[in-house]
């Protein structure tokens, strides 16, 4: 299941939904917007990492959904044409906000010896994504680890890993090539594979 | 390999990884997110799981990176559900105040 996946939403439910919207039924719209926004605001939040901007983003995504309901084409379902506008419009504004230079994500990187031999600390114990996740506040820990990563990889990681876009999409989003968004992704991933490693083998951030 | 250090096991692997077939941890790297979302042609996944049985370096470091993403997936689906952000009801009003004037707008 996709993140923005809605298992209550059903097909015939969102055409539903859907058509009240565009025959503009009375206190639709407001139901309409109070059943998205909770989601649409986290989607904006892991891209953004700022809430009041996270809330522009909401507003701005609202504004282009009710703009361009008419020529919603159903080829994917409501709530995914949707999610792609919300991460659009929180995009738009980290272009805005995000500073030229970034930290070096280089020192995260793997290491090799002079026979191209992999360097990898020992691994005793590796610890199950469930386990860690048994731990109070394992996934605000991870969340923050992740938010510590430079920019513009955080971002693909997080359109990547986290709300499930394909390399193509990420790439036309972020205006760059698939080649770049492969390269920045595996670094990305190589990067909070290293900052997690005390949290899968068991010890203490 | 037992018994022998770390240096000349790697030493061994560097001869090894040359030979048809085999990559060296390097070139594997390079590969690693092809692996991952399984979208290699069949000649090339079976290099890299030739390179995967005989390197624990390269097996580690792959399962870690495994567990990281869905470390990072399952953190944030969870945050999402156990710890909802709380939507202000001025987001709720500004949205639905812009919709009407956008609604009247194109009325007329």
């Amino acid at each position: 299941m996709t993140i923005c996946d809605d298992p209550d939403l059903s097909a015939t439910k969102q055409e539903r939904e859907l058509a009240s919207l565009q025959n503009k039924e009375h206190g639709r719209t407001e139901q309409f917007v109070r059943h998205h926004a909770g989601w649409m605001l986290a989607v904006a939040n892991r891209v953004l990492r700022d809430r009041s901007h996270a809330e522009d983003a909401v507003q701005n995504a609202f504004a282009a959904v009710f703009k361009n309901l008419d020529s919603f084409n159903q080829k994917s379902s409501l709530k995914t044409w949707m999610h792609r506008i919300v991460v659009n419009e929180a995009l738009m504004l980290l272009r805005k906000q995000s500073s030229t230079c970034e930290d070096s994500i280089d020192p995260f990187q793997s290491i090799f010896d002079e026979n191209g031999c992999r360097i990898e600390e020992d691994w005793t114990t590796f610890r199950t994504p469930e386990t860690i996740l048994q731990q109070a506040q394992s996934s605000a820990q991870v969340i923050e680890l992740i938010g510590r990563l430079p920019e513009s990889y955080r971002v693909i990681l997080v359109l990547r890993d986290i709300e499930e876009l394909s390399t193509t999409e990420v790439a036309d989003m972020l205006e760059t090539s698939e080649a770049n968004v492969r390269v920045k992704l595996h670094r990305a991933r190589s990067a909070l594979k290293k900052l997690l490693e005390p949290l899968i083998r068991g010890g203490a951030l | 390999m037992m018994g022998l250090s770390k240096r000349t096991i790697n030493r061994i692997h560097g001869i090894l990884f040359k030979l048809p077939m085999m990559i060296t941890c390097r070139s594997f790297e390079d590969f690693i997110l092809a692996y991952l979302d399984d979208k290699l042609p069949p000649r090339q996944k079976f290099v890299l799981d030739t390179h995967l049985e005989l390197c624990p370096e390269c097996r580690d470091y792959l399962r870690a990176c495994r567990i990281s993403i869905e470390l990072a997936k399952t953190s944030a689906r969870e945050a999402e559900v156990y710890f909802p952000i709380e939507v202000p009801e001025k987001l709720i009003q500004a949205v639905l105040e812009a919709q009407k004037v956008q609604a009247t707008s194109n009325r007329n």
